[in-house]
């Protein structure tokens, strides 16, 4: 009986690790910040040429679709998708990518890393 | 002016609140609104109340209420009463809204286009004194005398916290006073269905102090020329068959005066807050953003075209 119990727990276990992954946080970001990010992804307009996920207008056809963003390897096809990068870049992206059409937006610190951190949680459904 | 006060206040608005009053014209509006609501939901429970007698009543109560005293009171003598008083009320009221005369009022001339708008500010002779489109600034404390006037189809101008709504029809000029008590932005909104983007077809009133509205005024000087290679691509792109940047070259009436874009709250008619991102999402493609407005959208821009051309009109205040 006890040796039942011992392999259930066992296989359990297994099951369950399989299954959840070690969690591998992409970022420390909070809830709240991911929520500021998509607010002022939308009060700053970014939704003019960019569909976005949540959205239903307007859906801007310029640059890419940003659903799934948090599972691009790449920004633009040039940068490692990383906070900080992302953060700068969605700022000012002529700075990282010079030949963009996206231009530097002003906006505070806070709103850029928001915005990273909004960007980073989304991921294809 | 805090700028960025003003942008954060702009998109939060949406959609204007219809029942906050900001002046002394839409202050009557929102008082026989609540009137007339509160009104009818008396008489309506009046009359369910009617209803439920005729159908569950006692039978002394139902002969009480078929009876010839209670048609002629409550058939004839109430109802009589209390809209010929509404009438009265709601007549005298909407009246001391039209502009006597003597007011010292500001004169606009405000013309609907699918699916924006023309402002002409007017001096005093009624004469053009300049010219702007989708954004109308305004002192407070002081009523504004609005030339509402359409170049096609019919279009209602509504800013809910300043005024009611006034039609604005072609080959006619409907008058309509508005004032705002404080400083701040006032959002309106197309409310007459004119076609295609209708839904997309709002407006922005920005009420400052005296002071700030001079000081405004000052500021509505020609662009000075000094473009750049924005200006080069405005013009060698086609945009200036269509809009007039004044001081330069462009001086096309097809589509919004550009002349002051930069400082606008908005773009694309109230819809979308001001920003060189914005401004460069509808230069290429408008059309993904008001799907069917009269602007193309442009594909044939590279990345830094695009930027530039962005860059020159958010510069032109
Ligand atoms: C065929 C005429 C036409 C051409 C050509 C044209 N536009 Fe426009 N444009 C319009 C119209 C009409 C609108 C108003 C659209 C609406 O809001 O319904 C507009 C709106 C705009 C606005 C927004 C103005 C505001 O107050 O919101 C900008 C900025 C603008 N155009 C820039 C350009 C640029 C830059 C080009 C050239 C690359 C260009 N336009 C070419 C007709 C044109
Ligand atoms: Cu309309």
């Amino acid at each position: 009986m006890a040796r039942e119990e011992v392999m259930i727990a066992a296989v359990g276990t297994l099951l369950l690790g399989a299954c959840h992954p070690a969690e591998i946080a992409p970022h420390d970001a909070g809830a709240a910040a991911i929520a500021r990010g998509r607010d002022a992804a939308r009060r700053l307009g970014c939704g003019a040429c960019h569909a976005m996920p949540d959205s239903a207008w307007p859906k801007g056809r310029v640059g890419p679709a940003l659903d799934g963003f948090g599972d691009r390897a790449m920004i633009a096809g040039q940068l490692p998708n990383d906070p900080v990068r992302l953060a700068a870049f969605v700022r000012d992206a002529p700075a990282l990518v010079p030949g963009t059409a996206m231009p530097a937006i002003p906006m505070r610190d806070e709103d850029a890393r928001d915005i990273a951190a909004w960007l980073q949680s989304l991921h294809e459904q | 002016m805090s700028n960025r006060f003003l942008l954060a206040s702009t998109s939060a608005g949406w959609p204007p609140p219809v029942l906050d009053p900001g002046g002394p014209y839409a202050e009557p509006v929102t008082l026989l609104a609540w009137a007339l609501l509160i009104g009818g939901a008396v008489v309506l429970a009046i009359v369910v109340a009617a209803l439920g007698t005729a159908l569950f009543g006692s039978k002394r109560l139902k002969a009480k209420l078929g009876g010839e005293r209670a048609i002629w009171l409550g058939g004839f003598l109430f109802p009589a009463v209390v809209l010929t008083g509404l009438l009265i009320w709601g007549l005298s009221l909407t009246s001391s809204l039209s502009p006597q005369p003597g007011t010292d009022a500001m004169r606009v001339r405000i013309i609907g286009e699918m699916w924006w708008w023309r402002v002409h500010y007017l001096d005093a002779r009624g004469q053009e004194a300049l010219r702007d489109a989708n954004e109308l600034h305004i002192p407070v404390g002081r009523p504004v005398l609005l030339e509402l006037e359409s170049a096609d189809v019919i279009h209602s101008f509504w800013i809910p916290r300043l005024a009611g709504k006034m039609d604005m029809i072609p080959g006619r000029t409907n008058k309509l006073l508005i004032e705002a008590d404080r400083p701040g932005v006032y959002k309106g909104q197309c409310a007459e269905y004119c076609g295609g983007p209708h839904a997309l077809m709002g407006f922005v009133v920005v009420a400052h102090s005296a002071k700030d509205f001079e000081r405004w005024r000052a500021a509505r000087r020609p662009a000075d020329g000094g473009g750049g290679p924005g200006l080069d691509l405005f013009l060698a792109s086609g945009c200036a068959a269509c809009h007039t940047i004044r001081g330069t070259a462009a001086n096309g009436l097809a589509g919004p005066d550009l002349t002051h874009v930069g400082s606008r709250q908005t773009l694309g008619a109230g819809i979308l807050p001001n920003n060189p991102g914005t401004m460069a999402g509808w230069i290429a493609d408008s059309q993904a953003i008001k799907p069917g407005n009269r602007m193309p959208a442009y594909h044939q821009f590279s990345g830094r075209e695009l930027r530039a051309l962005a860059a020159y009109l958010r510069g032109l205040e």
